[in-house]
């Protein structure tokens, strides 16, 4: 079984980009060496749909992200959007339109103001997969706004040497 | 008349895992043609049944977007690159028009 691990700083970085965006959606990925399935360089990208209800990568900051990753070789190791009046799972639209085999899609909930759910799946052909969020570099206040929508036994937080 | 065709991850099953292929083809459609001779079933992931491109595709010649170029009858020359790229989507938005919209 697979998990994510990202580090508290990136994760931040999109819960961060999702509350800026709510209530229309935000959307974005996080690039990484390839073949290395870490989540290194965060890419915040516009929504063109600009909608409450859905979310479309401007076509032409896709390719030039894309192109961008492909010259550094990298990948898009994370992808992630948020649904900001429902639960952090894929929805039948996430999944009829996901086409991205190797990435982790993160999910972030901006439903309730206080708590941010945070949720990570892998979506091939139609079959969702959830995964444990593993978050390193992070300090205990940082995680606790933080609902993962694993069960406790699953959900690993690593946090720095000391804390 | 070659054409430097980016294949994304997705695609690459029909390409034998490759990243980058070779096509020939004086427009957009042409050039899907000669792709799908090469790679049976790869132009059928990219066109509606209708025969249009689909929506959750993008296609650019060199820098842009097909969409602009007149889609499948996007003129192209010798050492052109295509990059095709599938649509990054998706919501909570209702399944029904999700559904319409995926040609699916």
């Amino acid at each position: 079984m697979g998990v994510l691990t990202i580090d508290a700083a990136i994760l931040e970085g999109i819960v961060a980009h999702a509350r800026r965006d709510h209530p229309d959606e935000a959307c974005g990925i996080v690039a990484g060496a390839e073949g290395s399935d870490v989540p290194s360089r965060l890419v915040p990208m516009e929504n063109s749909a600009r909608s409450m209800t859905f979310y479309h990568f401007d076509s032409m900051e896709h390719f030039r992200v894309w192109r961008e990753m492909d010259d550094r070789d990298e990948e898009p190791v994370v992808i992630y959007h948020s649904h900001t009046a429902t639960e952090a799972y894929p929805s039948r639209t996430d999944i009829s339109l996901a086409q991205e085999p190797g990435a982790h899609y993160l999910l972030v909930s901006t439903a309730d103001p206080e708590v941010t759910e945070v949720r990570s799946f892998r979506i091939l052909d139609g079959v969702v997969t959830e995964e444990p969020v593993r978050v390193v570099n992070a300090s205990e206040d940082a995680v606790q706004k933080y609902l993962f929508g694993q069960s406790p036994t699953t959900v690993d937080y690593e946090c720095r040497a000391g804390n | 008349m070659a054409i430097d065709v980016r294949v994304p991850t997705i695609l690459r099953s029909y390409t034998g895992g490759a990243k980058a292929v070779t096509g020939a083809g004086d427009t957009l459609a042409d050039l899907l043609t000669d792709l799908d001779r090469q790679f049976p079933g790869f132009r059928e992931r990219l066109i509606t049944k209708e025969g249009a491109l689909h929506r959750f595709v993008n296609v650019y010649v060199n820098d842009e977007d097909v969409r602009f170029l007149g889609a499948l009858d996007a003129k192209l020359d010798d050492g052109d690159s295509v990059t095709i790229l599938p649509a990054v989507a998706g919501g909570a938005f209702a399944f029904a028009a999700a559904a319409a919209l995926s040609g699916r």
